[in-house]
Protein backbone atom coordinates (compact mmCIF):
# COMPACT_ATOMS: atom_id res chain seq x y z
CA UNK A 1 0.00 0.00 0.00
CA UNK A 2 0.90 3.66 -0.56
CA UNK A 3 -1.34 5.31 1.58
CA UNK A 4 -3.83 3.96 4.23
CA UNK A 5 -6.36 4.94 6.57
CA UNK A 6 -5.62 4.71 10.41
CA UNK A 7 -7.07 4.62 13.64
CA UNK A 8 -5.32 5.25 16.75
CA UNK A 9 -5.53 6.79 20.26
CA UNK A 10 -3.91 10.22 20.90
CA UNK A 11 -4.06 11.97 24.22
CA UNK A 12 -7.12 9.72 25.04
CA UNK A 13 -9.25 10.22 22.06
CA UNK A 14 -9.66 8.14 19.13
CA UNK A 15 -8.89 9.75 15.73
CA UNK A 16 -8.53 8.87 12.25
CA UNK A 17 -6.20 10.09 9.77
CA UNK A 18 -5.59 9.12 6.22
CA UNK A 19 -1.72 9.22 5.58
CA UNK A 20 0.47 8.34 2.42
CA UNK A 21 2.90 5.46 4.18
CA UNK A 22 5.84 7.62 4.54
CA UNK A 23 4.11 9.85 6.46
CA UNK A 24 5.82 9.77 9.74
CA UNK A 25 4.19 10.05 13.31
CA UNK A 26 5.41 13.16 13.85
CA UNK A 27 3.84 15.38 10.57
CA UNK A 28 0.78 12.81 10.94
CA UNK A 29 0.65 14.81 14.85
CA UNK A 30 1.07 17.77 13.34
CA UNK A 31 -0.61 18.24 9.79
CA UNK A 32 -3.86 16.16 10.51
CA UNK A 33 -4.77 15.86 13.97
CA UNK A 34 -3.02 19.66 14.27
CA UNK A 35 -0.93 19.04 17.07
CA UNK A 36 2.08 21.42 16.62
CA UNK A 37 3.39 21.01 20.47
CA UNK A 38 5.93 17.78 18.55
CA UNK A 39 8.38 19.69 17.14
CA UNK A 40 10.54 18.93 14.39
CA UNK A 41 14.46 19.69 14.77
CA UNK A 42 16.62 17.24 13.21
CA UNK A 43 14.37 14.68 11.18
CA UNK A 44 16.59 11.92 11.72
CA UNK A 45 16.56 11.05 15.35
CA UNK A 46 19.23 12.77 16.82
CA UNK A 47 17.82 16.16 18.73
CA UNK A 48 14.55 14.92 20.21
CA UNK A 49 12.25 17.55 19.78
CA UNK A 50 10.12 15.18 18.24
CA UNK A 51 9.40 12.75 20.97
CA UNK A 52 6.08 11.46 22.11
CA UNK A 53 4.77 8.59 24.72
CA UNK A 54 4.03 5.43 22.09
CA UNK A 55 1.88 3.06 24.31
CA UNK A 56 3.87 4.72 27.47
CA UNK A 57 7.37 5.02 26.06
CA UNK A 58 9.22 7.68 24.14
CA UNK A 59 9.95 7.17 20.82
CA UNK A 60 11.52 10.07 17.97
CA UNK A 61 7.81 10.34 16.20
CA UNK A 62 10.22 11.20 13.30
CA UNK A 63 11.22 7.71 13.25
CA UNK A 64 8.45 5.99 13.47
CA UNK A 65 5.53 6.09 10.18
CA UNK A 66 2.22 7.03 10.75
CA UNK A 67 1.14 2.91 9.84
CA UNK A 68 2.99 2.27 12.74
CA UNK A 69 1.30 3.65 15.34
CA UNK A 70 -2.34 2.30 14.36
CA UNK A 71 -4.09 1.10 17.20
CA UNK A 72 -1.63 2.33 19.51
CA UNK A 73 -1.91 4.95 22.00
CA UNK A 74 0.37 8.18 21.84
CA UNK A 75 0.80 11.07 24.16
CA UNK A 76 1.70 14.14 23.18
CA UNK A 77 2.83 17.15 24.93
CA UNK A 78 -0.89 18.66 24.66
CA UNK A 79 -1.68 15.32 26.86
CA UNK A 80 0.37 15.64 29.88
CA UNK A 81 -1.98 16.60 32.64
CA UNK A 82 -2.66 15.76 35.82
CA UNK A 83 -0.77 16.84 39.34
CA UNK A 84 2.14 15.34 38.33
CA UNK A 85 2.21 17.13 34.86
CA UNK A 86 1.58 20.50 36.35
CA UNK A 87 4.27 20.05 38.97
CA UNK A 88 6.57 19.39 36.07
CA UNK A 89 5.55 22.37 34.19
CA UNK A 90 5.86 24.98 37.39
CA UNK A 91 9.09 23.39 37.88
CA UNK A 92 10.09 24.19 34.05
CA UNK A 93 8.68 27.97 34.56
CA UNK A 94 10.23 28.58 38.12
CA UNK A 95 13.67 27.14 37.24
CA UNK A 96 13.87 29.05 33.31
CA UNK A 97 13.99 25.92 31.88
CA UNK A 98 12.63 27.22 28.25
CA UNK A 99 13.82 30.02 26.64
CA UNK A 100 12.58 29.94 22.50
CA UNK A 101 10.33 26.76 23.99
CA UNK A 102 11.35 24.48 20.84
CA UNK A 103 12.94 21.56 22.99
CA UNK A 104 10.39 21.55 25.39
CA UNK A 105 7.73 19.51 24.90
CA UNK A 106 10.24 16.54 23.87
CA UNK A 107 12.18 17.39 26.89
CA UNK A 108 8.93 16.96 29.62
CA UNK A 109 7.84 14.44 27.38
CA UNK A 110 11.58 12.64 28.31
CA UNK A 111 11.09 13.86 31.70
CA UNK A 112 8.12 12.26 32.17
CA UNK A 113 9.10 8.77 30.97
CA UNK A 114 12.53 9.60 33.28
CA UNK A 115 10.51 10.43 36.26
CA UNK A 116 8.13 6.92 36.27
CA UNK A 117 11.51 5.15 37.37
CA UNK A 118 12.18 6.76 40.32
CA UNK A 119 14.11 6.84 42.64
CA UNK A 120 16.56 8.15 40.18
CA UNK A 121 19.81 10.60 40.80
CA UNK A 122 20.78 13.53 39.00
CA UNK A 123 23.30 11.59 37.39
CA UNK A 124 20.96 9.02 36.32
CA UNK A 125 18.40 11.96 34.55
CA UNK A 126 21.71 13.54 33.08
CA UNK A 127 21.85 10.00 31.21
CA UNK A 128 18.46 9.90 30.43
CA UNK A 129 17.98 12.88 29.23
CA UNK A 130 20.78 13.56 27.03
CA UNK A 131 19.05 12.34 24.27
CA UNK A 132 17.05 16.16 23.90
CA UNK A 133 19.29 18.93 22.55
CA UNK A 134 18.53 22.57 23.38
CA UNK A 135 20.70 25.19 22.19
CA UNK A 136 19.22 28.19 24.45
CA UNK A 137 19.73 27.16 28.59
CA UNK A 138 23.15 25.46 28.87
CA UNK A 139 20.53 22.77 30.46
CA UNK A 140 21.06 22.90 33.82
CA UNK A 141 17.93 25.05 34.60
CA UNK A 142 16.70 22.00 32.50
CA UNK A 143 17.75 19.49 35.21
CA UNK A 144 17.59 21.34 37.95
CA UNK A 145 13.56 21.87 37.45
CA UNK A 146 13.66 17.83 36.34
CA UNK A 147 15.42 17.31 39.60
CA UNK A 148 13.09 19.14 42.10
CA UNK A 149 10.25 17.47 40.58
CA UNK A 150 11.98 13.91 41.42
CA UNK A 151 13.16 15.73 45.14
CA UNK A 152 9.57 16.75 46.16
CA UNK A 153 8.05 13.64 45.10
CA UNK A 154 10.78 11.93 47.36
CA UNK A 155 12.06 10.40 44.72
CA UNK A 156 15.86 11.39 44.58
CA UNK A 157 18.78 9.59 45.11
CA UNK B 1 14.28 15.93 4.34
CA UNK B 2 11.29 13.73 4.38
CA UNK B 3 11.12 10.31 3.72
CA UNK B 4 11.25 8.73 0.06
CA UNK B 5 8.08 6.95 -1.38
CA UNK B 6 7.86 3.49 -0.96
CA UNK B 7 5.39 0.63 -0.91
CA UNK B 8 4.59 -0.85 2.85
CA UNK B 9 3.58 -4.12 4.00
CA UNK B 10 3.15 -5.80 7.13
CA UNK B 11 2.81 -9.79 7.03
CA UNK B 12 0.79 -11.05 9.60
CA UNK B 13 3.42 -13.95 9.71
CA UNK B 14 7.28 -15.16 9.55
CA UNK B 15 6.24 -17.05 6.66
CA UNK B 16 4.57 -14.09 4.71
CA UNK B 17 7.52 -12.37 5.40
CA UNK B 18 9.56 -14.93 3.70
CA UNK B 19 7.72 -15.36 0.70
CA UNK B 20 7.66 -11.34 0.70
CA UNK B 21 11.67 -11.37 0.38
CA UNK B 22 11.82 -14.34 -1.59
CA UNK B 23 9.31 -12.40 -4.51
CA UNK B 24 11.22 -9.19 -3.74
CA UNK B 25 14.51 -9.91 -2.76
CA UNK B 26 16.53 -6.45 -2.89
CA UNK B 27 13.77 -4.05 -3.64
CA UNK B 28 13.16 -3.97 0.04
CA UNK B 29 14.14 -3.70 3.30
CA UNK B 30 12.93 -5.13 6.65
CA UNK B 31 12.08 -2.36 8.94
CA UNK B 32 12.18 -3.17 12.50
CA UNK B 33 12.58 -0.93 15.11
CA UNK B 34 13.34 2.14 12.06
CA UNK B 35 16.44 3.36 14.13
CA UNK B 36 19.12 3.18 11.37
CA UNK B 37 17.01 2.41 8.77
CA UNK B 38 14.63 5.45 8.59
CA UNK B 39 17.35 7.96 9.09
CA UNK B 40 19.37 6.53 5.71
CA UNK B 41 15.81 7.13 3.72
CA UNK B 42 15.06 10.56 5.71
CA UNK B 43 18.82 11.57 4.23
CA UNK B 44 17.62 9.44 0.66
CA UNK B 45 20.91 7.35 1.42
CA UNK B 46 18.73 4.09 0.87
CA UNK B 47 15.45 4.42 -1.15
CA UNK B 48 13.66 1.04 -0.88
CA UNK B 49 11.06 0.35 -2.93
CA UNK B 50 9.36 -1.96 -0.43
CA UNK B 51 9.33 -1.95 3.28
CA UNK B 52 8.15 -5.03 5.21
CA UNK B 53 7.08 -3.94 8.52
CA UNK B 54 7.59 -6.87 11.36
CA UNK B 55 5.84 -5.63 13.68
CA UNK B 56 2.64 -8.00 13.24
CA UNK B 57 4.80 -10.93 13.18
CA UNK B 58 4.79 -12.76 16.23
CA UNK B 59 7.38 -14.93 18.11
CA UNK B 60 10.47 -13.04 17.08
CA UNK B 61 10.80 -11.01 20.53
CA UNK B 62 11.87 -13.18 23.20
CA UNK B 63 14.71 -12.40 25.52
CA UNK B 64 15.86 -16.47 27.16
CA UNK B 65 18.95 -16.06 29.74
CA UNK B 66 19.96 -20.02 30.90
CA UNK B 67 23.06 -21.66 31.86
CA UNK B 68 24.25 -22.37 28.44
CA UNK B 69 23.70 -18.50 26.78
CA UNK B 70 21.14 -15.61 26.08
CA UNK B 71 18.79 -16.09 23.41
CA UNK B 72 17.45 -13.18 21.81
CA UNK B 73 14.75 -13.02 19.11
CA UNK B 74 15.43 -10.11 16.69
CA UNK B 75 12.71 -8.13 17.59
CA UNK B 76 13.86 -7.63 21.30
CA UNK B 77 14.48 -4.05 21.74
CA UNK B 78 17.56 -2.48 23.40
CA UNK B 79 15.46 -1.11 26.18
CA UNK B 80 14.63 -4.86 26.55
CA UNK B 81 17.71 -6.14 27.16
CA UNK B 82 18.93 -2.65 29.36
CA UNK B 83 15.92 -3.14 31.58
CA UNK B 84 16.32 -7.20 32.22
CA UNK B 85 18.44 -7.72 35.67
CA UNK B 86 18.49 -11.47 35.00
CA UNK B 87 21.06 -11.84 32.23
CA UNK B 88 23.50 -13.62 34.88
CA UNK B 89 27.33 -13.85 35.49
CA UNK B 90 29.75 -13.42 31.94
CA UNK B 91 27.23 -11.33 30.41
CA UNK B 92 28.38 -7.86 31.82
CA UNK B 93 30.06 -6.52 28.93
CA UNK B 94 26.11 -6.44 27.55
CA UNK B 95 24.82 -4.61 31.23
CA UNK B 96 27.50 -2.05 30.26
CA UNK B 97 27.10 -1.66 26.29
CA UNK B 98 23.09 -1.30 26.41
CA UNK B 99 22.89 1.83 27.61
CA UNK B 100 25.12 3.72 25.71
CA UNK B 101 23.66 2.67 22.91
CA UNK B 102 21.84 5.84 21.62
CA UNK B 103 19.07 7.65 23.93
CA UNK B 104 16.58 5.70 25.67
CA UNK B 105 13.73 7.01 22.55
CA UNK B 106 16.05 5.00 20.19
CA UNK B 107 16.41 2.03 22.47
CA UNK B 108 12.33 1.51 23.04
CA UNK B 109 12.83 0.90 19.43
CA UNK B 110 15.72 -0.13 18.12
CA UNK B 111 15.97 -4.03 18.16
CA UNK B 112 18.89 -6.31 18.14
CA UNK B 113 18.20 -8.17 14.92
CA UNK B 114 17.82 -4.39 13.21
CA UNK B 115 21.40 -3.63 14.78
CA UNK B 116 23.63 -6.57 14.10
CA UNK B 117 21.82 -7.03 10.41
CA UNK B 118 22.57 -3.23 10.05
CA UNK B 119 26.18 -3.84 10.85
CA UNK B 120 27.21 -0.59 11.52
CA UNK B 121 31.03 -0.95 12.11
CA UNK B 122 30.64 1.63 15.05
CA UNK B 123 27.35 -0.08 16.75
CA UNK B 124 27.98 -2.03 19.95
CA UNK B 125 25.89 -5.22 18.91
CA UNK B 126 28.28 -6.81 16.41
CA UNK B 127 30.93 -6.51 18.56
CA UNK B 128 29.19 -7.55 21.56
CA UNK B 129 28.43 -11.15 19.20
CA UNK B 130 31.98 -11.51 18.27
CA UNK B 131 32.62 -11.51 21.99
CA UNK B 132 30.20 -14.11 23.26
CA UNK B 133 30.95 -16.67 20.16
CA UNK B 134 27.76 -15.91 18.80
CA UNK B 135 25.42 -17.34 16.33
CA UNK B 136 22.83 -15.46 14.54
CA UNK B 137 20.15 -17.26 12.70
CA UNK B 138 18.60 -16.64 9.68
CA UNK B 139 15.39 -18.20 7.50
CA UNK B 140 14.04 -18.15 3.70
CA UNK B 141 11.09 -19.35 2.27
CA UNK B 142 13.48 -22.58 2.36
CA UNK B 143 14.50 -23.50 5.77
CA UNK B 144 16.70 -21.96 8.38
CA UNK B 145 20.50 -21.54 9.17
CA UNK B 146 22.46 -20.78 12.11
CA UNK B 147 25.60 -18.84 11.03
CA UNK B 148 28.85 -18.09 12.96
CA UNK B 149 29.09 -14.02 14.55
CA UNK B 150 32.97 -14.79 13.33
CA UNK B 151 32.67 -14.08 9.48
CA UNK B 152 29.36 -12.89 9.63
CA UNK B 153 30.47 -9.45 9.67
CA UNK B 154 32.12 -9.14 6.03
CA UNK B 155 32.43 -5.16 5.81
CA UNK B 156 30.72 -1.46 6.24
CA UNK B 157 27.15 -2.06 6.91
CA UNK B 158 27.33 -6.07 5.32
CA UNK B 159 27.05 -9.09 6.31
CA UNK B 160 26.56 -12.94 5.38
CA UNK B 161 22.66 -12.64 4.75
CA UNK B 162 21.61 -13.14 1.94
CA UNK B 163 18.72 -10.94 0.32
CA UNK B 164 16.00 -13.31 0.37
CA UNK B 165 16.98 -14.06 4.23
CA UNK B 166 15.32 -12.46 7.81
CA UNK B 167 17.46 -12.50 10.22
CA UNK B 168 15.54 -13.87 13.19
CA UNK B 169 17.52 -14.14 16.45
CA UNK B 170 20.63 -14.47 17.93
CA UNK B 171 22.73 -16.82 20.09
CA UNK B 172 25.30 -15.47 22.86
CA UNK B 173 27.39 -18.06 24.61
CA UNK B 174 27.78 -18.03 28.11
CA UNK B 175 31.59 -17.60 29.39
CA UNK B 176 32.36 -20.21 31.83
CA UNK B 177 30.99 -19.81 35.75
CA UNK B 178 34.45 -17.91 36.89
CA UNK B 179 34.85 -15.59 33.99
CA UNK B 180 33.52 -11.77 33.80
CA UNK B 181 33.20 -9.50 30.67
CA UNK B 182 33.20 -6.00 30.67
CA UNK B 183 32.46 -3.04 27.84
CA UNK B 184 34.29 0.54 27.64
CA UNK B 185 34.02 2.75 24.73
CA UNK B 186 34.87 5.98 24.05
CA UNK B 187 32.30 8.59 22.22
CA UNK B 188 32.48 12.52 21.76
CA UNK B 189 28.87 12.81 23.50
CA UNK B 190 26.91 9.66 25.25
CA UNK B 191 24.88 8.36 23.08
CA UNK B 192 27.40 8.94 20.42
CA UNK B 193 28.49 6.20 17.90
CA UNK B 194 31.34 4.83 19.38
CA UNK B 195 34.78 6.00 17.99
CA UNK B 196 36.50 3.24 19.62
CA UNK B 197 35.21 0.73 22.14
CA UNK B 198 36.69 -2.70 23.75
CA UNK B 199 34.54 -5.92 24.97
CA UNK B 200 36.49 -8.48 26.64
CA UNK B 201 36.12 -11.34 28.89
CA UNK B 202 38.82 -12.40 31.24
CA UNK B 203 38.98 -15.63 33.16
CA UNK B 204 41.73 -16.10 36.04
CA UNK B 205 42.63 -19.04 37.90
CA UNK B 206 45.29 -19.34 40.08
CA UNK B 207 45.94 -16.07 39.85
CA UNK B 208 46.86 -16.41 35.66
CA UNK B 209 44.59 -15.70 33.04
CA UNK B 210 42.92 -18.72 31.82
CA UNK B 211 40.93 -16.90 28.81
CA UNK B 212 40.89 -14.05 27.14
CA UNK B 213 38.76 -12.23 24.33
CA UNK B 214 38.76 -9.01 23.21
CA UNK B 215 36.42 -7.71 20.73
CA UNK B 216 37.08 -4.21 19.26
CA UNK B 217 34.75 -2.07 17.79
CA UNK B 218 35.53 1.01 15.43
CA UNK B 219 39.07 -0.38 14.81
CA UNK B 220 38.00 -1.18 10.83
CA UNK B 221 35.12 -2.05 8.75
CA UNK B 222 33.65 -4.31 10.67
CA UNK B 223 34.16 -5.70 14.84
CA UNK B 224 37.82 -7.27 15.12
CA UNK B 225 38.61 -9.91 17.78
CA UNK B 226 42.40 -8.80 18.93
CA UNK B 227 43.51 -12.17 18.92
CA UNK B 228 47.37 -11.44 19.71
CA UNK B 229 46.06 -9.20 22.33
CA UNK B 230 44.07 -12.28 23.77
CA UNK B 231 46.96 -14.91 23.47
CA UNK B 232 49.38 -12.23 25.51
CA UNK B 233 47.41 -11.94 27.57
CA UNK B 234 47.34 -16.20 28.59
CA UNK B 235 48.84 -17.13 31.04
CA UNK B 236 49.87 -13.59 32.23
CA UNK B 237 49.19 -12.63 35.94
CA UNK B 238 47.02 -9.79 34.68
CA UNK B 239 49.08 -6.98 36.22
CA UNK B 240 49.75 -3.35 34.87
CA UNK B 241 52.37 -4.62 32.50
CA UNK B 242 50.18 -7.51 30.75
CA UNK B 243 47.25 -5.22 30.47
CA UNK B 244 49.80 -2.84 28.87
CA UNK B 245 51.45 -4.91 26.51
CA UNK B 246 48.19 -6.52 25.18
CA UNK B 247 46.54 -2.90 24.56
CA UNK B 248 49.45 -1.53 22.63
CA UNK B 249 48.76 -5.36 20.64
CA UNK B 250 45.07 -4.68 19.99
CA UNK B 251 46.18 -1.15 18.11
CA UNK B 252 47.36 -2.94 15.73
CA UNK B 253 43.69 -4.08 14.57
CA UNK B 254 43.31 -0.66 13.83
CA UNK B 255 43.33 -0.46 10.11
CA UNK B 256 44.67 2.88 9.09
CA UNK B 257 43.30 2.64 5.18
CA UNK B 258 39.92 3.05 6.94
CA UNK B 259 40.67 6.66 7.99
CA UNK B 260 41.49 9.15 4.82
CA UNK B 261 43.16 11.41 7.60
CA UNK B 262 46.34 9.66 9.07
CA UNK B 263 46.03 12.17 12.51
CA UNK B 264 42.32 11.05 12.66
CA UNK B 265 44.08 7.18 12.88
CA UNK B 266 46.56 8.40 15.33
CA UNK B 267 43.74 9.41 17.65
CA UNK B 268 41.63 5.95 16.64
CA UNK B 269 45.09 3.78 17.74
CA UNK B 270 45.41 5.95 20.66
CA UNK B 271 41.36 5.47 21.64
CA UNK B 272 41.66 1.69 21.06
CA UNK B 273 44.75 1.11 23.33
CA UNK B 274 42.83 3.56 26.35
CA UNK B 275 39.33 1.53 26.06
CA UNK B 276 41.21 -1.65 25.85
CA UNK B 277 43.48 -1.06 28.95
CA UNK B 278 40.23 0.38 30.93
CA UNK B 279 37.81 -2.47 29.63
CA UNK B 280 40.98 -5.23 30.82
CA UNK B 281 41.06 -3.76 34.56
CA UNK B 282 37.36 -3.84 34.87
CA UNK B 283 36.59 -7.29 33.16
CA UNK B 284 39.76 -8.00 35.71
CA UNK B 285 38.44 -6.86 38.64
CA UNK B 286 35.14 -8.54 38.41
CA UNK B 287 36.54 -11.61 37.65
CA UNK B 288 38.98 -11.61 41.01
CA UNK B 289 36.21 -10.16 42.95
CA UNK B 290 33.88 -13.36 41.64
CA UNK B 291 36.93 -15.06 42.86
CA UNK B 292 37.55 -13.88 46.11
Amino acid sequence: MTATTIRLTVNRRSCTARVAVRTTLADMLRDELHLTGTHLGCEHGVCGACTVLLDGQSVRSCLVLAVQAAGRDVTTVEGLDGPEADRLRAAFASHHALQCGYCTPGFLIAATEALARTPISREQLVRELSGNLCRCTGYQSILDAVVSVADAAGGLE
Amino acid sequence: MKLPAFEYVAPRSLEEVLTTLEQLGDEAKVLAGGQSLLPLMAFRLAQPAVLIDLANVHGLDGLSAGDEGLTLGALVTHRNVELNRDLGHGFEAIVDAVPLIGHVAIRNRGTVGGSVAHADPQAEWPALLLLFDATVNASNSRGERSIDADGFFTGWFTTGLHDDELLTGVGLRRPPPSARSAFVEIARRHGDFALAGAAVVLDISDGEVSEARVALVGSSSTPRRASESEASLIGSPLDAAAIRQASEIAVQCVDESSESDTSKARYRQRAVRVVTERALRLAGDRALNAAA
